[in-house]
């Protein structure tokens, strides 16, 4: 039944479709019979440009089979078809639908003659017909390919179409194309340098391709003036070449520092490495995942707030394990950093083993929300919605512990203890709680950090080994204790990644980075931003 | 002699030793010379696997070197294991000669796959064993000698020199999966057919194989006991112990690490060369930072700063995982991380370490008890000083351990 409604209703729509057209077709069809009276290449002509007039793209079929040669009429009742060669006989095709209709000899067709200056007048209408068309992206498609094969029979249609145009950027393509048929033509000089203006001003791959050509084939100061013109857009292509890598780098960047950021401070603070740490990263990224199949179940209307819910639901998800981890095994392995970097790797084998039990080791699907998919284009730079929030995200983020960490009263019993354990404590301070608090805050943070992750990484149990060793690498070369460090880490280590792979390649830029941080340890041993303290080992 | 000297000394390593060379010389006669349906026959696969576990616990007595005696926590001699092994793949590639899928009589079968035209200039030479083995020995301990020349000179310590070794073996791993390294990429180095003219996969080649491992592994445990015991090694536990006070008393403590370290590793590197014929590949996988983490956790089971503790444990959790991965696949993965936690929290000097202080514990409660029958004043026992024990940093504060911040 359910087949049945769906093929009726189709048929219902196809027909609704089909109809207002129907009348259209009439008109058309009545205009392509005139072909088999037209006598004479001005006869011909006149029928062309009364189908082109008709501003319909259905012409195009008919016309461009005109152009070819290929429209016959049958002698037999003076009908008109499109036709196709096999062999002796030829195939005759409605000249609008391009139906086969039937075979024929070639003795009882008469072919439609044409000369050069009518294929001139037909690719004009044709051009003009999807030049005017009601659909800006239909004009749009049609100016690229006029500009990527320009001829110098396009100028005039595009002349009488900017002249109509009002989409501004619409507009400026059909310029462009027009600039670029007028360097093949044989116009004069002058106008030729105008449009070699006009397309170094578009500036991009295809320019540089198009001038490229021109200054092969002219000489003088067309020549000239496009060397210049090449120039000047590599120059540009460079920056924006560039910018990209510098943007991809911040991306990368932002999203070392949400991962690293809590890993700082707990080693900061405590002296201890979390193994774990990644581990945390992936719980957030599954807190998520959980949030949004609860809400696709259950409230889809509220899919668009997911990841507001999930951050604090991922952040406490975080804490609660981490503050586990600290009381139940960290707390017993103070003083001792290696035993504690063992531990916690246990831990991290433990969490994933659990997480790939309860969810299974295939990636699980997070969806990004409307307001973080798709991109925009700043110059020649995509950038996409979704690496923009989680920049503007980290930097919140930072904000918001840089605050805790130096106008709060935690922070400043966290900067105590970081700076003189013995000291704080005789100072008061429970430093057993801001251990532990510590740790969980920084658990939390890398919990939130999952929240983002998982909107541009494959939420998989894995997810969180991907991102220890490079979180390592921003904490050991920013230098602990420091959340400017951190920061500044992040993004130098995110953009030289980034810098180096176009001439590395992605993975040996990798290799090279961590060849180059091996090495800036040696140079300081405690990275960029060292506390400065008196005590001969750590 | 000498070496009655040290043996009379811990009759454990002399013991360790003896079973070894014993095991050497019955495992291969077991399994070749009794026939498969006696009750004392070993079969063939079980000879592969102990070679396997003998060359595991020779990286983990080779990391036991430097972490149990002298403190540094290598989180990357799985980097050097599988240098070494690489060098012996190479050995093993060009043994094929023109039996390769693709025939080529010059270049291995992946080289031919991969459009190569000529031998790459770091391939010359490894079709002579004497080379290969040199390059064995050499590479790993290259490496070592330069990382550790500019870590150790540059005072790199703790967690930090944990966490660059970790990054230096990331870094071969992501290497050797390109395939424009010349190593065979993601797939590595297999498909062996024979070595020094035998054909590996014969049984008695794999006896001689587990032979060589296990003679191997007592050299090593013999040097390494010989180092331990010299005024080097003496030099090597004050570093560990107290790094300043060892240099502020005139000694060069980065010379006295690199010296351990490069040693260390070239151990690894053998273990991998012997590793790489028993189980017929060399992949990138090994330098996995995983796998040296693991390679951490069956010396910390056996008890670092012992000699035979890193070979018990290395025995102990292989055949742990084997039989874990057999019957409960999923939970081996629980099972090594509750190992990790439980060895740090509860045993953190390891088997051989608690047994020792078991040991300790009884002969001193003996003696209290005999004391006490002649009807002395039960003193208190003089607490035996475990050599063994490694300093816990921050036992000299009053109120016990606490977190000390990383500067």
């Amino acid at each position: 039944m359910m087949m049945l409604r769906a093929i009726g209703l189709m048929l219902v729509l196809t027909m609704a479709s089909v109809l207002p057209s129907q009348a259209a077709e009439a008109d058309l069809r009545a205009a392509i019979a005139k072909f088999a009276a037209a006598t004479g290449f001005s006869a011909t002509e006149a029928v062309v440009r009364e189908l082109a007039a008709s501003g319909d793209p259905a012409v195009e079929r008919p016309l461009s089979a005109l152009a070819d040669g290929n429209l016959y009429v049958r002698k037999a009742d003076s009908q008109v078809f499109a036709g196709k060669e096999a062999g002796d006989t030829i195939e005759l095709l409605d000249p609008l639908s391009g139906d086969k209709v039937a075979d024929a000899a070639k003795t009882d067709l008469t072919k439609i003659k044409v000369n050069n200056g009518l294929r001139r007048t037909i690719r004009d209408a044709l051009g003009t017909l999807t030049l005017r068309a009601k659909d800006a992206s239909v004009r749009l498609a049609a100016a690229t390919t006029m500009f990527k094969t320009p001829d110098a029979a396009n100028i005039e249609p595009l002349d009488a179409a900017i002249a109509a145009e009002t989409d501004p950027a619409v507009k400026t393509l059909f310029e462009q194309a027009r600039a670029a048929s007028i360097l093949v033509s044989d116009k004069p000089e002058a106008d030729k340098l105008a449009a070699v203006s006009v397309i170094a001003a578009r500036g991009d791959r295809e320019a540089l391709s198009l001038l490229t050509s021109v200054e092969a084939s002219s000489q003088g100061a067309v020549k000239d003036a496009a060397t210049a013109a090449i120039r000047a857009i590599n120059s540009t292509l460079a920056l924006w070449d560039a910018g990209q890598n510098i943007w991809y780098g911040i991306s990368l960047g932002s999203v070392l520092l949400l991962a690293a950021i809590g890993l700082a401070i707990t080693f900061g603070v405590m002296g201890v490495i979390n193994m774990a740490h990644g581990e945390m990263v992936m719980l957030g990224a599954y807190t998520t995942f959980v949030v949004q199949q609860v809400i696709r179940t259950s409230f889809p209307g509220l899919f668009d707030w997911s990841l507001v819910i999930a951050l604090p639901l991922a952040f406490l998800v975080a804490a609660l394990v981490g503050l586990a981890i600290e009381r139940g095994i960290i707390r017993f392995l103070y003083g001792r950093p290696l035993e504690t970097l063992l531990a916690t790797w246990g831990v991290s084998l433990i969490l994933q083993q659990a997480v790939r039990t309860i969810f299974g080791p295939t990636n699980q699907e997070v969806g990004n929300p409307s307001w973080m998919s798709g991109s925009f284009d700043v110059g020649q730079l995509a950038i996409t919605w979704n690496r923009l929030w989680i920049l503007v995200f980290a930097l919140l983020v930072f904000g918001v512990l840089l605050y805790v960490m130096k106008r709060t009263s935690w922070g400043l019993q966290m900067r105590a203890v970081t700076a003189n354990r013995r000291m704080a404590a005789s100072m008061g301070i429970k430093t057993p709680w801001v251990d532990a608090l510590t740790f969980a805050l920084g658990s939390g943070i890398a919990g939130i950090a999952g929240v983002a992750l998982s909107q541009i990484d494959n939420v998989s149990p894995n997810l969180g080994r991907g991102y220890i060793i490079d979180s390592f690498m921003v904490v050991v070369f920013g230098g602990v204790g420091n959340l400017w460090g951190t920061l500044v880490g992040a993004f130098s280590l995110g953009i030289v990644n980034k810098f180096l792979e176009p001439y590395a390649g992605a993975v040996l830029g990798k290799i090279v980075v961590l060849v180059l941080i091996i090495l800036f340890i040696q140079k300081r041993p405690r990275g960029l931003f060292a506390l400065k303290g008196r005590a001969v080992e750590a | 002699m000498i070496a009655q000297r040290l043996f009379g000394a811990d009759r454990r390593i002399a013991i360790a030793i003896f079973v070894l060379l014993a095991a050497a010389v019955i495992v291969p006669v077991l399994n070749l010379a009794v026939s498969p349906s006696s009750a004392f026959y070993i079969p063939s696969y079980m000879v592969a696997l102990t070679g396997k576990y003998l060359c595991y616990a020779l990286l983990a007595l080779a990391l036991d070197l430097v972490w149990g005696y002298c403190g540094i926590l290598s989180l990357g001699h799985g980097a050097f294991f599988a240098l070494g092994g690489y060098a012996m793949g190479m050995y093993l590639m060009r043994q094929i000669g023109s039996r390769g899928v693709y025939g080529n009589p010059i270049l291995p079968d992946f080289m031919v796959f991969l459009n190569y035209k000529e031998l790459p200039w770091f391939w010359y030479g490894f079709d002579h064993f004497w080379f290969a083995a040199l390059m064995v020995l050499a590479v790993p301990g290259l490496l070592a000698f330069i990382f550790g020349w500019f870590a150790f000179r540059s005072r790199v310590t703790g967690v930090y020199l944990s966490i660059i070794t970790q990054a230096m073996t990331y870094a071969l791993l992501l290497a050797f999966f390109r395939n424009d390294m010349g190593f065979g990429g993601n797939n590595g180095l297999t498909d062996f057919k024979d070595i020094l003219g035998y054909n590996v996969q014969a049984d008695a080649t794999r006896s001689a194989l587990f032979a060589a491992s296990a003679v191997t592994l007592a050299l090593a445990v013999f040097v390494t006991a010989a180092i331990v015991r010299s005024k080097y090694g003496k030099l090597l536990m004050a570093v560990r112990d107290a790094e300043s006070r060892t240099r502020f008393l005139g000694w060069r403590a980065e010379n006295v690490k690199l010296f351990a370290f490069t040693v260390s590793a070239v151990m690894a590197g053998i273990a991998g060369a012997l590793y790489v014929p028993q189980v017929g590949i060399i992949n990138p996988g090994e330098f996995d930072p995983a796998n040296s983490i693991e390679v951490v956790i069956w010396t910390a089971v056996g008890g670092r700063g012992t000699i035979v503790g890193p070979i018990i444990g290395a025995l102990l959790v292989n055949a742990g995982k084997s039989w874990f991965t057999g019957v409960l696949p999923e939970f081996w993965l629980f099972a090594l991380g509750g190992l990790f936690v439980a060895v740090t929290l509860l045993l953190p000097k390891g088997i051989v370490g608690m047994w020792d202080g078991w040991r300790g514990e009884g002969k001193a409660s003996r003696a209290a008890s005999l004391a006490e029958e002649a009807g002395a004043d039960p003193v208190e026992p003089e607490p035996k000083i475990v050599r063994t024990a490694a300093r816990t940093p921050g036992a000299w504060s009053a109120t016990g351990p606490e977190p000390q911040p990383a500067e």
